[in-house]
């Protein structure tokens, strides 16, 4: 196991940050801690980085403890906090520069593992970090957290704030580097991303809601689940939600996900109730269950 | 050693990029060195003063002469009457006026005693005090003269002789002072600040998660700003000596080596700061607030210890300025040596130690 958690909890002050947390990541995963802002993520990942001390429970990363042994977990991972957290007036070589030498180490000496990401910004290597794009500033973020090559990387929402195209990128060399051996944990209110790691938790209020791969995770949502469309989306919405048998009424990009409580639901009986809440254009189909929509599910 | 030197290569970028604070760091000693030696004086120059002389003989005459010949006063203005003293202050264009007695010449004489008064403008009250003794000065200069042919036979002959700043120059009062405040300031403050910065910007994180040993982060920002405060100390003993002609009496090393063990303990102290606050501006308010008041108020450097109430008195003694403006004005100004410092240094060293010992301590491994 690269990483191990049994029985974490925290709490700071009044707030229950984690409740009970345990679970475990498997050697060369690619593991996505899946949830809204102010579940309890970015304290996950300071307690397994030793940043910060459980209240309860036990874990560990890469064999060690993290809090007997945290000397040597921080030698041996990668982490990304979720802010920018590099020198914005140093500029990117400088930048690299330095995580190398306090790790130990060279450019030159890992350069294969973080090339793919680094030619991208290397054309900006003169120039100051604070004054990357979005996009340009995450890929040298993880430049500095790989080029110790860690054997566990941390990410702590990695693409949040970060445009659709370098957040596929991102993805893209994530998977690259799982496959040079990287054990990663990534975390993101992305819903979408889940779909691509190895497994998935989703995390709300602290707690773990399920732990699965994203394909049976979809398959746990046993309803069958309808999107609703309509010319007037804000008053359909209004209607779903006034309808006496609707079980979930969630806006979908164009549609809404709509459950309902009978079992033996009928389209034709919705279609109606509809028309006589002067709704137009209405189209109603069955379609497959989402990450999100187990998760709305689960976290209800 | 690799990552050290990474690390104190770092902060120089930091330091060198960070235009304003360079210019502050480097702007200020002068600046303040300047303003203390030139404009924040007890000295008096020209000092404007009136006469009401309500008897205008010869000696009068001979005194006023010796006033205005003095390059302490001038006179800028004759009264005539005593009504008009009040309007003279008032308009504030003379600091003191000398009122001499009807018939003074006379009295003198026949009397063997003659008055003048003094009146002196008190609203700074520093200022007055030194006109009046300056006035007192020069009409016992001439009462000696007028008296030297006769003998008197019990006489009381005090010589007063001003030693290490026989010219009485404020400025060699405040270059210690200064430096003192100086290096209290650089060392401290951008200690704590540049590592709160850490903490705010979220490198601090990163730096945890590394191997970088907690003593190596200390060490990379002491030694930096060592290094800067070493450059002010030069800079400022530098412009004692070349502007204010202000002799170093004592050993150069020796003020060299109190220096940067006094800079040690203030960045000691600066790093304590900066463990207690969460951001740049309370690390900058603790340092202002905590050692700069205390540093200009309660070291001795303006306003004398001794003259302190007791309680006072008793907290200026865990102040490490008092203790090093005491070392520093011994060397530069007596020109002694360790064996007449020896207590001060050691006292100052403790403090150091102490200081030290505390913010290792309470640096923290994670973050919380």
């Amino acid at each position: 196991m690269s990483i191990t958690i049994s029985n974490i909890s925290k709490s700071y002050k009044n707030v229950k940050a984690l409740q009970d947390i345990s679970f475990e990541v498997k050697e060369n995963e690619l593991f996505g801690l899946i949830g809204p802002d102010g579940a309890g993520k970015t304290t996950l990942f300071r307690i397994l980085t030793t940043l910060l001390i459980a209240n309860e429970g036990t874990a560990t990363v890469a064999g060690f403890d993290v809090i007997s042994d945290y000397k040597m977990i921080r030698n041996s991972v990668g982490y990304m906090p979720g802010k920018f957290s590099l020198y914005q007036d140093l500029t990117v070589e400088e930048n690299l520069n330095f995580f190398a030498t306090i790790f130990g180490t060279t450019i030159e000496e890992n350069y294969d593992l973080i090339k793919d990401i680094y030619v991208q910004i290397e054309p900006f290597k003169d120039r100051r970090a604070g004054k990357l794009s979005g996009g340009m500033k995450q890929k040298l973020a993880l430049c500095c957290a790989l080029i110790h090559k860690p054997k566990v990387l941390f990410l702590d929402e990695p693409t949040t704030g970060v445009d659709p195209v370098s957040r596929k990128e991102f993805w893209d060399m994530l998977k690259r580097l799982q496959q040079k051996g990287i054990t990663i944990l990534v975390s993101t209110p992305y819903m979408d991303e889940a779909a691509l790691c190895d497994r998935i938790a989703l995390i709300q209020a602290g707690k773990i809601l399920e732990i699965d791969t994203p394909k049976a995770i979809v398959k746990h949502y046993s309803k069958p689940i309808y999107n609703v469309r309509a010319n007037n989306m804000y008053q359909l919405i209004n209607s779903l939600n006034d309808y006496e048998y609707n079980h979930s009424v969630y806006p979908f990009g164009e549609f809404v996900h709509y459950t309902d409580k009978r079992a033996d639901f009928n389209q034709k009986e919705l279609k109606m109730y509809l028309e006589t809440k002067n709704l137009t254009d209405i189209e109603i189909e069955k379609t497959i269950a989402t990450i999100e929509d187990t998760f709305m599910e689960l976290a209800k | 050693m690799k990552r050290f030197i990474g690390f104190i290569k770092k902060e120089f970028y930091h330091i060198f990029r960070d235009r304003r604070s360079l210019f502050i760091l480097f702007g200020m000693p002068i600046a303040q060195i300047l303003l203390f030696g030139f404009a924040i004086t007890n000295e008096i120059n020209n000092v404007d003063i009136a006469i009401l002389d309500h008897s205008k003989d010869a000696t009068t005459k001979e005194i006023i002469n010796k006033i205005s010949a003095s390059k302490y006063f001038s006179i800028k203005q004759i009264v005539t009457r005593e009504a008009d003293i009040a309007s003279v202050f008032q308009k504030g264009h003379v600091k003191a006026v000398l009122n001499f007695e009807k018939d003074f010449s006379k009295n003198l004489i026949k009397e063997h005693k003659a008055s003048v008064q003094i009146i002196t403008d008190a609203t700074d009250p520093n200022t007055a005090n030194t006109i009046s003794n300056y006035i007192n000065a020069i009409l016992l200069q001439y009462q000696k003269e007028l008296n030297k042919d006769i003998t008197i036979t019990y006489q009381i002959v005090s010589e007063t002789r001003m030693v290490y700043n026989p010219e009485l120059k404020s400025v060699y009062m405040f270059v210690p002072g200064v430096m003192t405040i100086i290096l209290m300031l650089v060392s401290a403050m951008m200690t704590s600040i540049s590592i709160t910065r850490e903490k705010e910007l979220g490198t601090m994180e990163i730096l945890l998660v590394s191997p970088l040993k907690p003593f190596q982060v200390i060490v990379g920002k002491v030694f930096s700003y060592i290094f800067l405060s070493i450059i002010n100390a030069v800079v400022i003993v530098m412009l004692s000596i070349f502007i204010f002609k202000m002799p170093v009496q004592g050993s150069l090393f020796l003020l060299a080596l109190e220096s940067i063990l006094f800079i040690i303990s203030a960045l000691a102290l600066g790093i304590l700061i900066s463990t207690i606050s969460a951001t740049q501006q309370t690390a900058m308010m603790i340092s202002l607030m905590g050692l700069m008041l205390p540093v200009i108020l309660l070291s001795g450097f303006i306003f004398p210890i001794s003259s302190m109430p007791l309680p006072l008195q008793m907290i200026s003694n865990i102040i490490p300025a008092k203790w090093f403006i005491i070392i520093i004005k011994g060397i530069m100004l007596k020109g002694v040596g360790l064996q007449f410092v020896w207590k001060e240094t050691l006292i100052l060293l403790g403090m150091t130690v102490l200081f030290i010992a505390l913010s290792v301590k309470k640096y923290k491994i994670r973050l919380e």
